[in-house]
Protein backbone atom coordinates (compact mmCIF):
# COMPACT_ATOMS: atom_id res chain seq x y z
CA UNK A 1 0.00 0.00 0.00
CA UNK A 2 2.71 2.36 0.66
CA UNK A 3 3.30 3.09 -3.11
CA UNK A 4 0.04 3.79 -3.33
CA UNK A 5 0.36 6.89 -0.25
CA UNK A 6 2.77 7.94 -2.44
CA UNK A 7 0.18 9.65 -5.62
CA UNK A 8 -2.24 10.01 -3.09
CA UNK A 9 -0.20 12.07 -0.86
CA UNK A 10 0.57 14.18 -4.56
CA UNK A 11 -2.72 14.36 -5.36
CA UNK A 12 -4.18 16.05 -1.71
CA UNK A 13 -1.31 18.35 -1.89
CA UNK A 14 -1.87 19.42 -5.55
CA UNK A 15 -5.50 20.37 -4.82
CA UNK A 16 -4.91 22.28 -1.72
CA UNK A 17 -2.60 24.41 -3.76
CA UNK A 18 -5.59 24.51 -6.71
CA UNK A 19 -8.16 25.48 -4.39
CA UNK A 20 -5.58 28.19 -2.77
CA UNK A 21 -4.59 29.55 -6.42
CA UNK A 22 -8.11 29.85 -7.89
CA UNK A 23 -10.31 30.80 -5.01
CA UNK A 24 -8.46 34.14 -5.88
CA UNK A 25 -9.36 34.33 -9.52
CA UNK A 26 -12.16 36.94 -9.67
CA UNK A 27 -15.69 36.04 -11.18
CA UNK A 28 -14.69 38.21 -14.48
CA UNK A 29 -12.44 35.44 -15.09
CA UNK A 30 -14.54 32.59 -14.47
CA UNK A 31 -14.81 31.63 -18.09
CA UNK A 32 -11.70 31.74 -19.32
CA UNK A 33 -9.94 29.90 -15.91
CA UNK A 34 -12.39 27.30 -16.94
CA UNK A 35 -11.36 26.67 -20.47
CA UNK A 36 -7.61 27.13 -19.07
CA UNK A 37 -7.62 25.00 -16.60
CA UNK A 38 -9.75 22.67 -19.40
CA UNK A 39 -7.04 22.29 -21.24
CA UNK A 40 -4.55 21.77 -18.88
CA UNK A 41 -6.86 18.86 -17.75
CA UNK A 42 -5.53 17.39 -21.52
CA UNK A 43 -2.44 16.30 -19.44
CA UNK A 44 -3.80 12.97 -19.94
CA UNK A 45 -2.38 13.73 -23.53
CA UNK A 46 0.94 12.36 -22.60
CA UNK A 47 -0.87 9.13 -20.99
CA UNK A 48 -2.34 8.57 -24.19
CA UNK A 49 0.85 9.21 -26.31
CA UNK A 50 2.31 6.41 -24.07
CA UNK A 51 -0.54 4.49 -25.12
CA UNK A 52 -0.32 5.14 -28.91
CA UNK A 53 3.38 4.60 -29.19
CA UNK A 54 3.80 1.54 -27.36
CA UNK A 55 0.84 -0.64 -28.52
CA UNK A 56 1.49 -3.68 -29.94
CA UNK A 57 -1.76 -4.60 -31.10
CA UNK A 58 -4.55 -3.42 -33.51
CA UNK A 59 -7.06 -2.61 -31.23
CA UNK A 60 -4.23 -0.54 -28.79
CA UNK A 61 -2.92 1.35 -31.80
CA UNK A 62 -6.48 2.21 -32.50
CA UNK A 63 -7.52 3.20 -29.09
CA UNK A 64 -4.26 5.33 -28.19
CA UNK A 65 -4.76 7.28 -31.69
CA UNK A 66 -8.52 8.14 -30.71
CA UNK A 67 -7.29 9.07 -27.03
CA UNK A 68 -4.37 11.15 -28.55
CA UNK A 69 -7.00 13.19 -30.78
CA UNK A 70 -9.40 13.39 -28.27
CA UNK A 71 -6.89 14.67 -25.44
CA UNK A 72 -5.03 17.00 -28.61
CA UNK A 73 -8.11 19.01 -29.18
CA UNK A 74 -8.35 19.91 -25.40
CA UNK A 75 -5.12 20.87 -25.21
CA UNK A 76 -4.87 22.83 -28.36
CA UNK A 77 -8.62 23.85 -28.22
CA UNK A 78 -8.63 24.75 -24.96
CA UNK A 79 -5.26 27.06 -24.72
CA UNK A 80 -6.57 29.19 -28.10
CA UNK A 81 -9.81 29.47 -27.17
CA UNK A 82 -8.63 30.89 -24.15
CA UNK A 83 -6.45 33.03 -25.83
CA UNK A 84 -9.24 34.35 -27.32
CA UNK A 85 -11.24 35.20 -24.97
CA UNK A 86 -8.04 36.88 -22.24
CA UNK A 87 -7.18 38.99 -25.58
CA UNK A 88 -10.29 41.07 -25.07
CA UNK A 89 -10.29 41.79 -21.97
CA UNK A 90 -8.98 45.27 -22.32
CA UNK A 91 -8.33 48.13 -19.88
CA UNK A 92 -8.37 51.83 -20.93
CA UNK A 93 -9.02 51.42 -24.56
CA UNK A 94 -12.08 53.36 -24.75
CA UNK A 95 -13.72 52.72 -28.20
CA UNK B 1 15.89 10.50 -22.16
CA UNK B 2 17.00 9.25 -18.33
CA UNK B 3 14.12 8.86 -15.93
CA UNK B 4 15.29 11.47 -12.99
CA UNK B 5 15.29 14.08 -15.95
CA UNK B 6 12.16 13.29 -17.47
CA UNK B 7 10.49 13.29 -14.03
CA UNK B 8 12.26 16.94 -13.41
CA UNK B 9 10.94 18.39 -16.65
CA UNK B 10 7.11 16.99 -15.86
CA UNK B 11 7.88 18.85 -12.54
CA UNK B 12 8.49 21.58 -14.32
CA UNK B 13 5.70 21.78 -16.01
CA UNK B 14 3.74 21.14 -13.04
CA UNK B 15 4.84 23.83 -11.64
CA UNK B 16 4.00 26.13 -15.08
CA UNK B 17 0.64 25.01 -14.79
CA UNK B 18 0.25 26.81 -11.22
CA UNK B 19 2.24 29.81 -12.46
CA UNK B 20 -0.21 30.11 -15.33
CA UNK B 21 -3.18 29.63 -12.68
CA UNK B 22 -1.94 32.58 -10.65
CA UNK B 23 -1.51 35.04 -13.51
CA UNK B 24 -5.21 34.10 -14.19
CA UNK B 25 -6.03 36.10 -10.76
CA UNK B 26 -5.41 39.28 -12.55
CA UNK B 27 -7.00 40.41 -16.26
CA UNK B 28 -4.42 42.35 -16.91
CA UNK B 29 -2.00 39.33 -16.53
CA UNK B 30 -3.86 36.47 -17.58
CA UNK B 31 -3.33 36.38 -20.90
CA UNK B 32 0.80 35.60 -20.14
CA UNK B 33 -0.24 32.94 -17.57
CA UNK B 34 -2.23 30.91 -19.87
CA UNK B 35 0.78 30.86 -22.27
CA UNK B 36 2.50 30.02 -19.56
CA UNK B 37 0.55 26.90 -19.00
CA UNK B 38 0.49 26.35 -22.76
CA UNK B 39 4.19 26.04 -22.56
CA UNK B 40 4.34 24.13 -20.10
CA UNK B 41 2.17 21.61 -21.99
CA UNK B 42 4.48 21.89 -24.59
CA UNK B 43 7.08 20.85 -22.54
CA UNK B 44 4.75 17.90 -21.19
CA UNK B 45 4.28 16.41 -24.04
CA UNK B 46 7.88 16.89 -26.01
CA UNK B 47 9.33 14.85 -23.08
CA UNK B 48 6.96 12.04 -23.37
CA UNK B 49 7.76 11.85 -26.86
CA UNK B 50 11.14 11.24 -25.60
CA UNK B 51 10.14 8.75 -23.67
CA UNK B 52 11.58 4.98 -23.36
CA UNK B 53 7.92 3.31 -23.80
CA UNK B 54 7.34 4.76 -27.00
CA UNK B 55 8.34 2.53 -30.11
CA UNK B 56 5.98 3.80 -33.12
CA UNK B 57 5.11 7.38 -34.29
CA UNK B 58 2.48 7.04 -36.62
CA UNK B 59 -0.61 6.83 -34.24
CA UNK B 60 1.19 9.38 -32.04
CA UNK B 61 1.90 11.98 -35.13
CA UNK B 62 -1.86 10.67 -36.83
CA UNK B 63 -3.72 11.88 -33.43
CA UNK B 64 -2.03 15.20 -32.98
CA UNK B 65 -2.50 16.51 -35.93
CA UNK B 66 -6.09 15.20 -36.06
CA UNK B 67 -6.61 16.60 -32.70
CA UNK B 68 -4.80 19.94 -33.21
CA UNK B 69 -6.52 20.77 -36.61
CA UNK B 70 -9.69 19.83 -34.76
CA UNK B 71 -9.19 22.02 -31.35
CA UNK B 72 -7.69 24.81 -33.43
CA UNK B 73 -10.71 25.11 -35.38
CA UNK B 74 -13.41 24.97 -32.86
CA UNK B 75 -11.67 27.25 -31.21
CA UNK B 76 -11.19 29.88 -34.00
CA UNK B 77 -14.64 29.58 -35.51
CA UNK B 78 -16.91 29.59 -31.83
CA UNK B 79 -18.82 32.20 -31.20
CA UNK B 80 -18.73 33.91 -27.75
CA UNK B 81 -22.32 33.16 -26.83
CA UNK B 82 -21.74 29.56 -27.46
CA UNK B 83 -18.88 28.74 -25.38
CA UNK B 84 -20.85 26.97 -22.96
CA UNK B 85 -21.17 24.23 -25.27
CA UNK B 86 -17.49 24.21 -26.15
CA UNK B 87 -15.72 24.08 -22.92
CA UNK B 88 -18.97 20.72 -22.49
CA UNK B 89 -17.60 19.30 -25.48
CA UNK B 90 -13.95 19.70 -24.91
CA UNK B 91 -14.52 18.11 -21.23
CA UNK B 92 -15.93 15.50 -22.71
CA UNK B 93 -12.86 14.62 -25.17
CA UNK B 94 -10.86 15.09 -21.78
CA UNK B 95 -12.72 12.64 -19.73
CA UNK B 96 -12.71 9.86 -22.84
CA UNK B 97 -8.83 10.41 -23.52
CA UNK B 98 -8.38 9.57 -19.92
CA UNK B 99 -11.15 6.50 -20.12
CA UNK B 100 -8.97 5.31 -22.99
CA UNK B 101 -5.78 5.74 -21.66
CA UNK B 102 -7.14 3.28 -18.85
CA UNK B 103 -8.32 1.22 -21.27
CA UNK B 104 -4.96 0.79 -23.61
CA UNK B 105 -2.88 0.59 -19.95
CA UNK B 106 -5.06 -2.20 -19.21
CA UNK B 107 -4.50 -4.16 -22.46
CA UNK B 108 -0.60 -3.99 -21.71
CA UNK B 109 -0.87 -5.30 -18.22
CA UNK B 110 -1.47 -8.90 -20.00
CA UNK B 111 -3.50 -10.33 -17.26
CA UNK B 112 -1.47 -10.10 -13.74
CA UNK B 113 -1.16 -6.18 -12.54
CA UNK B 114 -2.31 -6.89 -9.04
CA UNK B 115 -5.50 -5.37 -7.31
CA UNK B 116 -4.04 -1.74 -7.22
CA UNK B 117 -3.47 -1.40 -10.59
CA UNK B 118 -6.93 -3.06 -11.54
CA UNK B 119 -8.52 -1.03 -9.23
CA UNK B 120 -7.43 2.56 -10.60
CA UNK B 121 -7.69 1.40 -14.49
CA UNK B 122 -11.70 0.81 -13.11
CA UNK B 123 -12.25 4.28 -11.43
CA UNK B 124 -10.11 5.95 -14.38
CA UNK B 125 -12.76 3.99 -17.06
CA UNK B 126 -15.65 4.76 -14.76
CA UNK B 127 -14.54 8.70 -14.25
CA UNK B 128 -13.71 9.12 -17.47
CA UNK B 129 -16.68 7.93 -19.75
CA UNK B 130 -19.07 9.34 -17.28
CA UNK B 131 -17.54 12.85 -17.60
CA UNK B 132 -17.64 12.00 -21.62
CA UNK B 133 -21.14 10.67 -21.94
CA UNK B 134 -22.33 13.56 -19.61
CA UNK B 135 -20.64 16.33 -21.35
CA UNK B 136 -22.05 15.50 -24.92
CA UNK B 137 -25.45 15.52 -23.33
CA UNK B 138 -24.67 18.58 -21.93
CA UNK B 139 -23.70 19.96 -25.27
CA UNK B 140 -26.77 18.93 -26.73
CA UNK B 141 -28.96 20.52 -24.44
CA UNK B 142 -27.17 23.89 -24.87
CA UNK B 143 -26.14 23.78 -28.66
CA UNK B 144 -30.40 22.82 -28.55
CA UNK B 145 -29.86 19.41 -30.65
CA UNK B 146 -31.31 17.81 -27.12
CA UNK B 147 -34.10 19.48 -25.26
CA UNK B 148 -33.21 22.21 -23.09
CA UNK B 149 -36.08 21.30 -20.02
CA UNK B 150 -35.59 17.96 -17.95
CA UNK B 151 -35.77 14.97 -19.14
CA UNK B 152 -37.14 12.34 -16.75
CA UNK B 153 -38.55 8.75 -17.25
CA UNK B 154 -40.20 6.39 -14.31
CA UNK B 155 -37.69 4.71 -12.28
CA UNK B 156 -34.41 7.06 -13.38
CA UNK B 157 -33.28 6.89 -10.08
CA UNK B 158 -33.20 3.25 -9.76
CA UNK B 159 -31.92 3.40 -12.90
CA UNK B 160 -28.86 5.36 -12.10
CA UNK B 161 -28.23 3.29 -9.15
CA UNK B 162 -28.32 0.16 -10.89
CA UNK B 163 -26.05 1.59 -13.35
CA UNK B 164 -23.39 3.03 -10.54
CA UNK B 165 -23.62 -0.29 -8.62
CA UNK B 166 -22.56 -2.35 -11.79
CA UNK B 167 -19.84 -0.20 -12.31
CA UNK B 168 -18.43 -0.21 -8.73
CA UNK B 169 -18.97 -4.27 -8.85
CA UNK B 170 -17.69 -4.36 -12.64
CA UNK B 171 -14.15 -2.45 -10.78
CA UNK B 172 -14.13 -4.75 -7.70
CA UNK B 173 -14.29 -8.05 -9.92
CA UNK B 174 -11.82 -6.06 -12.34
CA UNK B 175 -9.23 -6.01 -9.40
CA UNK B 176 -9.86 -8.92 -8.28
CA UNK B 177 -9.75 -11.52 -10.98
CA UNK B 178 -8.14 -9.33 -13.68
CA UNK B 179 -10.75 -10.06 -16.55
CA UNK B 180 -10.81 -7.43 -19.12
CA UNK B 181 -14.20 -7.96 -19.75
CA UNK B 182 -15.67 -6.01 -16.87
CA UNK B 183 -13.51 -2.93 -17.88
CA UNK B 184 -15.83 -2.85 -20.74
CA UNK B 185 -18.92 -3.29 -18.84
CA UNK B 186 -17.97 -0.45 -16.31
CA UNK B 187 -17.48 1.85 -19.62
CA UNK B 188 -20.78 0.77 -20.82
CA UNK B 189 -22.40 1.62 -17.67
CA UNK B 190 -20.18 4.64 -16.83
CA UNK B 191 -21.33 5.65 -20.86
CA UNK B 192 -24.77 5.13 -19.89
CA UNK B 193 -25.26 6.49 -16.67
CA UNK B 194 -23.48 9.96 -17.86
CA UNK B 195 -26.31 10.37 -20.21
CA UNK B 196 -29.03 9.31 -17.22
CA UNK B 197 -27.70 11.87 -15.18
CA UNK B 198 -27.22 14.78 -17.43
CA UNK B 199 -30.61 14.90 -19.06
CA UNK B 200 -32.83 15.12 -16.08
CA UNK B 201 -31.20 18.42 -15.29
CA UNK B 202 -32.35 21.50 -17.09
CA UNK B 203 -30.66 24.36 -19.13
CA UNK B 204 -31.00 27.41 -16.48
CA UNK B 205 -29.04 24.87 -14.58
CA UNK B 206 -26.02 24.34 -16.94
CA UNK B 207 -23.80 26.67 -14.72
CA UNK B 208 -23.74 23.84 -12.31
CA UNK B 209 -23.20 20.83 -14.73
CA UNK B 210 -20.48 22.31 -16.90
CA UNK B 211 -18.45 22.98 -13.62
CA UNK B 212 -19.31 19.72 -12.44
CA UNK B 213 -17.66 17.96 -15.33
CA UNK B 214 -15.23 20.03 -15.57
CA UNK B 215 -13.84 19.00 -12.47
CA UNK B 216 -14.61 15.52 -13.17
CA UNK B 217 -12.14 15.91 -16.18
CA UNK B 218 -9.77 16.82 -14.12
CA UNK B 219 -10.14 13.66 -11.30
CA UNK B 220 -10.28 11.58 -14.49
CA UNK B 221 -7.12 13.05 -15.62
CA UNK B 222 -6.17 12.91 -11.87
CA UNK B 223 -7.06 9.47 -12.20
CA UNK B 224 -5.57 8.04 -15.13
CA UNK B 225 -1.99 9.68 -13.35
CA UNK B 226 -2.87 6.91 -10.51
CA UNK B 227 -3.12 4.29 -13.94
CA UNK B 228 0.19 5.25 -15.47
CA UNK B 229 2.32 5.99 -12.11
CA UNK B 230 2.17 9.95 -13.12
CA UNK B 231 2.74 12.61 -10.98
CA UNK B 232 2.35 15.06 -13.50
CA UNK B 233 -1.20 14.20 -14.42
CA UNK B 234 -2.38 13.47 -10.82
CA UNK B 235 -1.41 17.40 -10.07
CA UNK B 236 -2.51 18.49 -13.25
CA UNK B 237 -6.05 16.76 -12.83
CA UNK B 238 -6.29 17.61 -8.99
CA UNK B 239 -5.50 21.32 -9.94
CA UNK B 240 -8.50 21.06 -12.27
CA UNK B 241 -10.90 19.05 -10.12
CA UNK B 242 -9.99 22.21 -7.32
CA UNK B 243 -11.46 24.87 -10.31
CA UNK B 244 -14.32 22.75 -11.17
CA UNK B 245 -15.02 22.29 -7.81
CA UNK B 246 -14.87 25.62 -6.58
CA UNK B 247 -17.11 26.97 -9.61
CA UNK B 248 -19.73 24.67 -8.88
CA UNK B 249 -19.56 26.22 -5.57
CA UNK B 250 -20.16 29.71 -6.84
CA UNK B 251 -22.50 28.36 -8.85
CA UNK B 252 -25.08 26.34 -6.52
CA UNK B 253 -24.78 29.09 -3.70
CA UNK B 254 -25.98 31.71 -6.55
CA UNK B 255 -28.64 30.12 -7.49
CA UNK B 256 -30.09 29.58 -3.78
CA UNK B 257 -29.81 25.65 -4.59
CA UNK B 258 -27.88 22.48 -3.28
CA UNK B 259 -25.98 20.20 -5.34
CA UNK B 260 -27.84 17.76 -4.67
CA UNK B 261 -31.29 19.93 -5.22
CA UNK B 262 -29.68 20.56 -8.76
CA UNK B 263 -28.79 17.11 -9.78
CA UNK B 264 -32.19 15.31 -8.54
CA UNK B 265 -34.89 17.48 -8.50
CA UNK B 266 -35.51 17.87 -12.77
CA UNK B 267 -35.84 21.94 -11.88
CA UNK B 268 -34.13 23.94 -13.87
CA UNK B 269 -35.68 24.78 -17.55
CA UNK B 270 -39.54 24.69 -16.49
CA UNK B 271 -40.98 27.56 -17.61
CA UNK B 272 -43.53 28.34 -15.77
CA UNK B 273 -47.44 27.80 -16.09
CA UNK B 274 -48.52 31.25 -18.20
CA UNK B 275 -51.40 31.79 -15.71
CA UNK B 276 -49.02 32.33 -13.26
CA UNK B 277 -48.98 36.08 -12.68
CA UNK B 278 -51.98 37.06 -10.57
CA UNK B 279 -53.86 39.95 -12.24
CA UNK B 280 -55.29 41.72 -8.94
CA UNK B 281 -54.25 45.74 -9.12
CA UNK B 282 -50.99 44.88 -10.85
CA UNK B 283 -50.01 48.15 -12.75
CA UNK B 284 -46.82 48.93 -14.66
CA UNK B 285 -45.25 51.93 -15.94
CA UNK B 286 -44.47 51.24 -19.87
CA UNK B 287 -41.81 53.58 -21.07
CA UNK B 288 -41.06 54.98 -24.59
CA UNK B 289 -37.82 54.85 -26.35
CA UNK B 290 -37.92 58.75 -25.90
CA UNK B 291 -38.80 58.07 -21.91
CA UNK B 292 -36.07 55.66 -21.38
CA UNK B 293 -33.25 58.11 -23.51
CA UNK B 294 -34.21 60.98 -21.24
CA UNK B 295 -33.97 59.10 -17.71
CA UNK B 296 -30.29 57.65 -18.87
CA UNK B 297 -29.60 61.06 -20.28
CA UNK B 298 -29.80 63.53 -17.98
CA UNK B 299 -28.52 60.78 -14.77
CA UNK B 300 -25.34 60.82 -13.28
CA UNK B 301 -24.67 57.10 -12.60
CA UNK B 302 -26.07 54.46 -14.56
CA UNK B 303 -25.43 50.81 -13.64
CA UNK B 304 -26.44 48.30 -16.11
CA UNK B 305 -27.62 44.92 -15.50
CA UNK B 306 -27.14 42.45 -18.09
CA UNK B 307 -28.86 39.01 -18.01
CA UNK B 308 -29.04 36.02 -20.43
CA UNK B 309 -31.97 37.73 -22.30
CA UNK B 310 -29.55 40.08 -23.65
CA UNK B 311 -26.91 37.67 -25.21
CA UNK B 312 -29.65 35.61 -26.57
CA UNK B 313 -30.76 38.90 -28.02
CA UNK B 314 -26.85 39.45 -29.34
CA UNK B 315 -27.72 42.91 -27.89
CA UNK B 316 -24.21 43.68 -25.90
CA UNK B 317 -22.78 46.04 -28.54
CA UNK B 318 -25.30 48.39 -28.99
CA UNK B 319 -25.54 48.14 -25.47
CA UNK B 320 -22.44 48.97 -25.41
CA UNK B 321 -22.65 51.96 -27.79
CA UNK B 322 -25.29 53.49 -25.48
CA UNK B 323 -23.05 52.82 -22.81
CA UNK B 324 -20.36 55.14 -24.99
CA UNK B 325 -23.15 57.52 -25.85
CA UNK B 326 -23.87 58.25 -22.33
CA UNK B 327 -20.26 58.48 -21.12
CA UNK B 328 -20.02 61.26 -23.71
CA UNK B 329 -22.26 63.42 -22.16
CA UNK B 330 -20.44 63.03 -18.88
CA UNK B 331 -22.99 59.72 -17.70
CA UNK B 332 -20.79 57.53 -15.26
CA UNK B 333 -21.94 53.65 -16.23
CA UNK B 334 -20.95 50.79 -14.74
CA UNK B 335 -22.27 47.18 -14.97
CA UNK B 336 -23.04 44.73 -12.27
CA UNK B 337 -23.05 41.58 -13.08
CA UNK B 338 -24.42 38.59 -11.12
CA UNK B 339 -22.79 35.16 -10.88
CA UNK B 340 -25.23 33.20 -13.16
CA UNK B 341 -26.11 35.94 -15.93
CA UNK B 342 -24.45 34.13 -18.32
CA UNK B 343 -24.68 29.81 -19.32
CA UNK B 344 -21.69 29.31 -17.33
CA UNK B 345 -19.58 31.10 -14.52
CA UNK B 346 -18.03 34.46 -16.38
CA UNK B 347 -19.90 34.06 -19.25
CA UNK B 348 -21.43 37.53 -19.49
CA UNK B 349 -18.25 39.15 -18.77
CA UNK B 350 -16.86 37.31 -21.68
CA UNK B 351 -19.76 38.69 -23.27
CA UNK B 352 -18.97 42.36 -22.77
CA UNK B 353 -15.46 42.16 -22.97
CA UNK B 354 -16.17 41.33 -26.44
CA UNK B 355 -18.43 43.90 -27.33
CA UNK B 356 -15.31 46.26 -25.49
CA UNK B 357 -16.22 46.84 -22.59
CA UNK B 358 -13.13 48.00 -20.22
CA UNK B 359 -13.05 45.41 -17.13
CA UNK B 360 -12.81 47.82 -14.83
CA UNK B 361 -16.23 48.47 -15.38
CA UNK B 362 -17.46 45.11 -14.61
CA UNK B 363 -18.30 44.66 -10.80
CA UNK B 364 -19.19 41.56 -8.73
CA UNK B 365 -22.40 41.05 -6.86
CA UNK B 366 -20.93 41.74 -3.73
CA UNK B 367 -19.06 45.16 -4.82
CA UNK B 368 -21.90 46.79 -6.54
CA UNK B 369 -24.60 45.60 -4.19
CA UNK B 370 -24.06 49.02 -1.63
CA UNK B 371 -23.84 51.63 -4.77
CA UNK B 372 -27.32 50.51 -6.12
CA UNK B 373 -28.99 54.09 -3.63
CA UNK B 374 -26.62 56.42 -4.82
CA UNK B 375 -27.57 55.36 -8.36
CA UNK B 376 -29.50 57.23 -10.38
CA UNK B 377 -31.09 54.77 -12.88
CA UNK B 378 -30.28 50.81 -12.67
CA UNK B 379 -30.95 49.85 -16.66
CA UNK B 380 -31.97 45.69 -16.71
CA UNK B 381 -31.81 44.20 -19.73
CA UNK B 382 -32.52 40.73 -20.43
CA UNK B 383 -32.31 39.67 -16.60
CA UNK B 384 -35.29 38.39 -14.16
CA UNK B 385 -35.18 36.75 -11.80
CA UNK B 386 -31.39 38.04 -10.86
CA UNK B 387 -32.99 40.96 -9.94
CA UNK B 388 -36.60 40.06 -8.14
CA UNK B 389 -36.52 41.58 -4.33
CA UNK B 390 -39.08 38.77 -3.50
CA UNK B 391 -35.35 36.62 -2.88
CA UNK B 392 -34.97 39.11 -0.36
CA UNK B 393 -38.42 40.24 1.17
CA UNK B 394 -40.91 37.51 0.58
CA UNK B 395 -39.66 34.10 2.58
CA UNK B 396 -42.46 32.56 0.94
CA UNK B 397 -40.76 33.10 -2.57
CA UNK B 398 -39.31 29.75 -4.15
CA UNK B 399 -36.39 32.36 -4.64
CA UNK B 400 -35.70 33.40 -1.29
CA UNK B 401 -32.54 33.62 0.22
CA UNK B 402 -30.46 33.57 -3.59
CA UNK B 403 -28.28 36.87 -3.71
CA UNK B 404 -29.43 39.33 -6.42
CA UNK B 405 -28.42 42.66 -7.47
CA UNK B 406 -30.51 45.20 -5.57
CA UNK B 407 -31.68 47.44 -8.35
CA UNK B 408 -35.07 48.20 -6.56
CA UNK B 409 -32.86 50.57 -4.12
CA UNK B 410 -31.77 52.66 -7.29
CA UNK B 411 -33.63 55.95 -7.32
CA UNK B 412 -35.24 54.60 -11.19
CA UNK B 413 -35.10 51.42 -12.62
CA UNK B 414 -35.54 50.89 -16.35
CA UNK B 415 -36.12 47.47 -17.60
CA UNK B 416 -35.97 46.56 -21.12
CA UNK B 417 -37.94 42.80 -21.71
CA UNK B 418 -39.97 41.27 -23.86
CA UNK B 419 -43.22 40.65 -21.80
CA UNK B 420 -43.86 40.72 -18.01
CA UNK B 421 -43.22 36.63 -18.29
CA UNK B 422 -41.75 35.11 -15.52
CA UNK B 423 -37.74 34.32 -15.51
CA UNK B 424 -36.55 30.88 -14.94
CA UNK B 425 -37.95 30.29 -11.28
CA UNK B 426 -41.22 30.76 -12.94
CA UNK B 427 -42.37 33.52 -10.29
CA UNK B 428 -43.75 36.71 -11.04
CA UNK B 429 -41.21 40.03 -10.08
CA UNK B 430 -42.67 42.50 -8.01
CA UNK B 431 -39.97 44.92 -8.90
CA UNK B 432 -41.97 45.23 -12.52
CA UNK B 433 -44.89 47.18 -10.32
CA UNK B 434 -42.83 49.09 -8.40
CA UNK B 435 -43.46 52.90 -8.39
CA UNK B 436 -39.82 53.64 -9.71
CA UNK B 437 -39.66 51.35 -11.99
CA UNK B 438 -40.28 52.28 -15.73
CA UNK B 439 -40.78 48.49 -18.15
CA UNK B 440 -39.62 48.96 -21.76
CA UNK B 441 -41.27 46.63 -23.66
CA UNK B 442 -39.02 45.63 -26.51
CA UNK B 443 -36.92 43.35 -27.84
CA UNK B 444 -33.19 43.95 -26.55
CA UNK B 445 -31.36 44.84 -29.36
CA UNK B 446 -34.13 46.49 -31.30
CA UNK B 447 -35.18 48.40 -28.03
CA UNK B 448 -31.70 49.48 -27.58
CA UNK B 449 -31.30 50.46 -30.87
CA UNK B 450 -34.39 53.09 -30.57
CA UNK B 451 -32.54 54.32 -27.42
CA UNK B 452 -29.19 54.92 -29.47
CA UNK B 453 -31.16 56.92 -31.60
CA UNK B 454 -33.18 58.82 -29.27
CA UNK B 455 -29.95 59.56 -26.77
CA UNK B 456 -28.68 60.71 -30.01
CA UNK B 457 -31.29 63.87 -30.50
CA UNK B 458 -31.22 64.60 -27.05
Amino acid sequence: MSSLLIPITVFVLASFVGFEVITKVPPTLHTPLMSGSNAISGITVIGAIVAAGGANTTLATVLGFVAVAFATINVVGGFLVTDRMLEMFKHGSRG
Amino acid sequence: MNGTLEGFLYLVAAVLFILGLKRLTSPATARAGNRLAALGMLIAIVVTLFDAGVIGYGAIVAGIVVGGAVGAYLAKVVEMTAMPQLVAAFNGFGGGASALVALSALSDTGGDAGLRAYVTIGLSILIGAVTFSGSFVAFGKLQGVLPGRPVSFPGQVAADLALAATAVIGIILLGVGGLHTWAWIIMAAALVLGVTRTLPIGGADMPVVISLLNSASGLAASAAGFVIDSNALIISGALVGASGLILTNIMVKAMNRTLRNVLFSAFGGTTAAPGATDDIDKITRSASADDVAVTLGYAERVIVVPGYGLAVAQAQHVLRELAQLLEDRGVDVRYAIHPVAGRMPGHMNVLLAEADVDYDRLHDLEDVNGDFPSTDVALVVGANDVVNPSAREDPTSPIHGMPILDVDRARNVIVVKRSLSPGFAGIDNPLFYNDNTLMFFADAKAGLAEVVSAVKEL
